[in-house]
């Protein structure tokens, strides 16, 4: 048996749903239909009254997923795609975010945004919103990078008090697959070395951990050995396994598919420059998508987002530096 | 109506072939209404279509080449390759280019209105659509409460096709029925059959000139039926089967065609003659459009402003 990224999403709502009875899913075709990328086919079946078709109205859902919380459900919210979020985006940082602060009741909402370009998806279909959620306090931001976390993150979300921004990668919903979904997992918040290494240091999550690896494996041809990191969660940011890393090759590229101003590559490079200076040989370096919208022709948006092939050159760089 | 049918019905199969970028979304069943939406308009007045408005863009003088172009990427078309299909437009030329966020357009096309007003202009008419699933949004809301305020001359169609996406109306709205809207809002409201081509322009004749003579908003409310999927990647097995068979569920090129025919206008030879000419313009605008290039992104300047002096200085450079 093997499980996909997607399925692995919708295996963690189903046992949500089951396991607790305050948990439902709420947003656009998520009923019947199963969502527009099917992440939760069945479910309304499964669980009459508690996977519900909303209406197009984002800013309402995320007002009403948090006004249910308040009241003890436990809300899962799908956007139909991540950039619909800025329609709900005011709920999510100026109410969710900062109830449990101004009142001491949390907010355990999630909401899933199905995240990151894909083929001529163009600029309104493609976005990565991890950086701008993380930018305020009093959101978790969870970015799964595989089968397995996309599981076992998405039921920790679930399950802890504060609100959630679940960004899920729809280039990986499909194409990336597990052998079996886990019994036990690391917890949220933490970083994991995906690939160990000596000469530097990869940070990374989501989709790009995959382009990032694949970019090491051709770097052993050159003799290099190159450690990757894959974040899983934005926010909290696992600054001491990055310093940790760091501190073994001396150098270090972060990687990012959003923008690059103000990002989460910002933040990781930030902080490794005014925690772990004297831990670096070469000055960090970082490597992002263009800062334009995200093109819809095929050949620009290639162009646009880091692949194995541009992390590739940026690191031959920085091991030369 | 005969173009754009021609034109999609082209586009689904060069979707089916593998041969577009990104994802089709049609108007089928519903030129009738949103060639009704854009033909009554003139240059210099404004026309915000959105995803299923094939029809209402050619009426308004987008081209047949211009569509193709979009969807192939070429380089050559309105977007440059930069964006696709459904979100293209000329905004210099009245004719906006939507954003995918839905409801988003009622507000721009009333700025725009309400800078034409700024500068003296009268007599101007904008036209924005919209779906059943769009009035949910807050800037539906929001967009036309402005402009009933500010009594500018937008007129919103609502295409009522039963469906947003999979959802139905029971799950969208709880008013008996759209209309009710606008007088909430304090505007004018019209309801016609979208199924009826002969109603639709004489419903949005009168909303446009009402608009015109500057009674304010207006709102036109059209009963349809999607007759395709949500895209042409959807098969849209949700559609209730009744629904296809009702009233709402007729083709409305079918009804103009008998409509024709009954006022003497045009016989059914001239209509398949015309069917013709419609195909031979469709494949020789996507003949066109198949030999020019897409973007070259060495060539690109990877900017997103306009103003070179604030160019920030890291951002494309960097990447090289
Ligand atoms: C604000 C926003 N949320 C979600 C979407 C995703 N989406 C695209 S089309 C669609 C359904 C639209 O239904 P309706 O407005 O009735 O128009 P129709 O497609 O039926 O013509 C949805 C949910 C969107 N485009 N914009």
């Amino acid at each position: 048996m093997s499980v996909t990224y997607l399925e692995a999403i919708r295996a963690a709502q189903e046992k949500a749903l089951a396991e607790d009875p305050r948990v439902f899913i709420y947003g656009q075709d998520v009923g019947v239909f199963g969502g527009a990328f099917k992440a939760t086919k069945n479910l309304a079946a499964e669980f009459p009254g508690r996977v519900m078709d909303s209406p197009l109205s984002e800013d309402a859902i995320v007002g009403m997923a948090i006004g249910a919380a308040i009241e003890g459900a436990r809300p899962i919210v799908e956007m139909q795609f991540a950039d619909f979020s800025t329609v709900g985006f005011n709920q999510i940082v100026n109410q969710a975010a900062t109830l449990y602060y101004r009142t001491d009741v949390p907010c355990p909402i999630v909401v899933r945004l199905p995240s990151g370009g894909t083929l001529g998806a163009g600029p309104f279909h493609s976005q990565s919103m991890e950086a701008i959620y993380s930018h305020y306090p009093g959101i978790v931001v969870m970015t799964p990078a595989t089968v397995e976390d996309a599981y076992s993150m998405l039921l920790e979300a679930v399950s802890i008090d504060d609100p959630v921004v679940f960004c899920e990668h729809k280039l990986l919903y499909y194409h990336l697959k597990a052998e079996k979904l886990p019994d036990t997992a690391m917890p949220a918040g933490k970083a994991r070395i995906a690939r160990a290494g000596r000469d530097a240091t990869v940070v990374t999550y989501s989709a790009m951990l995959h382009e990032s690896l694949q970019a090491a494996e051709e770097l052993v041809q050159e003799g290099w050995q190159i450690e990757v990191i894959d974040l899983r969660t934005v926010k909290p940011l696992d600054t001491d396994t990055v310093l940790a890393s760091v501190a073994r090759t001396g150098r270090m590229l972060a990687v990012g598919e959003a923008w690059p101003w103000g990002g989460v590559t910002a933040e990781v490079i930030a902080r490794v420059a005014t925690e772990g200076f004297g831990l670096l040989d070469a000055a960090p370096m970082r490597l992002n998508a263009k800062e334009t919208p995200v093109p819809y022709h095929p050949d620009l948006w290639a162009a646009h987002r880091p692949t194995a092939t541009t992390i590739a050159a940026r690191l031959r760089q920085l091991l030369t530096q | 109506m005969l173009l754009a049918r021609a034109t999609e019905d082209k586009l689904a199969s060069l979707y089916r072939a593998g041969m577009i970028k990104g994802g089709v979304f049609l108007g089928k069943g519903q030129e009738a209404l949103s060639t009704a939406s854009a033909i009554f308009l003139r240059k210099g007045d404004i026309f915000g279509p959105l995803i299923r408005d094939q029809a209402g863009r050619l009426a308004f003088g987008d081209t047949v080449l211009d569509t193709f172009r979009t969807y192939l990427g070429s380089a050559q078309g309105p977007m440059r390759g930069r964006d696709g299909n459904i979100h293209r437009g000329r905004p210099r030329e009245g004719y906006y280019a939507m954003i995918s966020h839905l409801g988003a357009m009622v507000p721009v096309v009333a700025g725009g209105l309400y800078a034409r007003r700024l500068r003296g202009e009268t007599g101007v008419v904008g036209v924005t659509s919209i779906g059943d699933g769009g009035t949910s949004t807050g800037a539906f809301h929001e967009g036309i409460n402005l402009a009933a305020v500010e009594r500018l001359p937008l007129v919103v169609v609502i295409a009522n096709n039963q469906y947003a996406y999979s959802t139905p109306n029971n799950r969208q709205f709880a008013c008996g029925d759209l209309l009710d809207k606008a007088a909430g809002y304090g505007i004018a409201g019209y309801k016609c059959d979208g199924t009826d081509p002969a109603a639709c322009l004489e419903t949005l004749h009168m909303a446009v000139q009402s608009a015109r003579e500057g009674n304010g908003p207006q709102m036109v409310v059209a009963t349809l039926l999607r007759l395709v999927g949500h895209g042409e990647h959807d098969d849209a097995g949700y559609v209730d089967a009744s629904l296809r068979k009702a009233n709402v569920g007729r083709d409305c090129l079918e009804v103009g065609a008998n409509q024709l025919a009954e006022n003497g206008l045009a016989r059914p030879e001239d209509i398949a003659a015309w069917t013709k000419e419609a195909q031979a313009e469709v494949e020789a605008a996507l003949n066109k459009a198949q030999r020019e290039k897409g973007p070259d992104p060495s060539a690109e300047e990877w900017c997103a402003i306009s103003t070179a002096r604030l160019i920030d200085g890291h951002s494309g450079a960097e990447e090289e």
